[in-house]
């Protein structure tokens, strides 16, 4: 398993010039202009970056968030979900930077191979920003009455979350 | 509500640093927090240029076309009733495309221009229908290949192989897709 790991960018970055070679696609100045958006994406999280980085540090500073992760340990407990990775659980749904900052902050603390940050990576690779989309493509048509999305979208979540567990300790044996 | 859910966040450390004694170390956070936010992004700057690099290459060969092909058979199942060659399935397509891709950017525009020819199809206009709702559904769960912002902070953290977790990731985003769908299904049909 460890070894797919290492063998899955090199084999993205072949298919890719391959298939642009195939199309006969200009390959460096389409990558550069391509490189060009992704800068253009890393200066517009920046901003948000900023201001939610350094909430989640107050946080860790100042013990509460020592509080929440003794209030939290029960439940956490229950569903075998790391401690650490609660707060995660709780903002992922609401907001894309704030997840990235409690992502970053978790592999500070624990680092990034330990079963929370494993665990923390896997809860951000297998879930999305569910009340930001729910809001851009209905808010987009003017639809208010969202009907099951909601119920739905937070059960995917919610499964998401325990999904993540077991499967890290299925594949890391942890 | 990120409003205030950020001003809780900081409100609450200051009472909370206030009422422990921690003020040196909060006043420390605070100042190394936001140097920290730059050095965050700064180190995923060069992973994202490089993948939206690649991926404007794959982008100009054709993918998208080529990928909402292989995509159709499962999406003619999740939304029967559309035409194959119809704009909404088409559009349906192309942003789910995008989301496997890990095209965020481009999902959004893409998912949006779907919404609005799914409402053109629906008996509902402005209330949600059963293929509006499978549609927002699939786009609150994550279909994307390779996490490769996730993967680019591991390697920044000293991770020894970044990208293990992907078999995992498929797994968990497969389990948790699935647990989505069927409670939407399952809502709907009793509506």
């Amino acid at each position: 398993m460890a070894q797919l790991g290492f063998f899955l960018l090199p084999a993205a970055v072949a298919a890719v010039l391959i298939f642009g070679l195939a199309r006969r696609v200009p390959l460096f100045s389409s990558f550069t202009a391509g490189a060009k958006d992704g800068l253009r994406a890393c200066a517009a999280v920046l901003p948000p970056l900023v201001g939610l980085v350094t909430a989640v540090r107050m946080l860790q500073a100042s013990g509460a968030l020592d509080l929440f992760s003794t209030a939290a340990a029960p439940l956490a407990g229950a569903l075998g979900f790391p401690v650490e990775a609660a707060p995660l659980a709780l903002l992922r749904p609401i907001s894309g930077s704030g997840s990235t900052a409690w992502l970053n902050e978790i592999f500070r603390q624990c680092g990034p191979d330990s079963f929370a940050g494993r665990v923390a990576s896997v809860v951000m690779g297998s879930t999305e920003t569910t009340f930001y989309a729910v809001a851009v493509y209905y808010g987009a048509v003017g639809v208010k009455k969202t009907g099951a999305t909601l119920p739905a979208a937070l059960a995917a979540d919610l499964s998401g979350y325990v999904f993540s567990v077991l499967a890290v300790r299925l594949q890391f044996g942890a | 509500m990120l409003n205030y859910i950020w001003a809780a966040l900081m409100l609450l450390s200051i009472l909370c640093a206030a009422l422990t004694g921690r003020m040196e170390a909060l006043s420390g956070a605070i100042l190394s927090g936001a140097a920290d936010a730059v050095t965050l992004a700064v180190s995923m700057a060069g992973m994202l240029c490089l993948w939206t690099g690649l991926l404007h290459i794959a982008e100009e060969g054709g993918v998208t076309a080529a990928l909402s092909r292989a995509l159709s058979p499962v999406t003619r199942r999740l939304f029967p009733g559309l035409p194959p060659q119809s704009p909404a399935l088409r559009a349906v397509c192309s942003n789910l495309t995008a989301n496997v891709l890990g095209l965020g950017n481009a999902a959004t525009p893409l998912g949006i221009a779907a919404m609005r020819e799914l409402q053109k199809v629906s008996a509902t206009p402005y209330e949600a229908d059963r293929r509006m709702v499978f549609f927002v559904v699939l786009n609150t769960a994550s279909v994307q290949l390779l996490p490769t912002m996730t993967g680019a902070l591991r390697a920044q953290w000293g991770s020894r192989s970044p990208f293990d977790i992907v078999p995992a990731v498929w797994l968990a985003s497969a389990g948790s897709l699935a647990v989505g769908l069927f409670t939407a299904w399952l809502l709907e049909r009793r509506r």
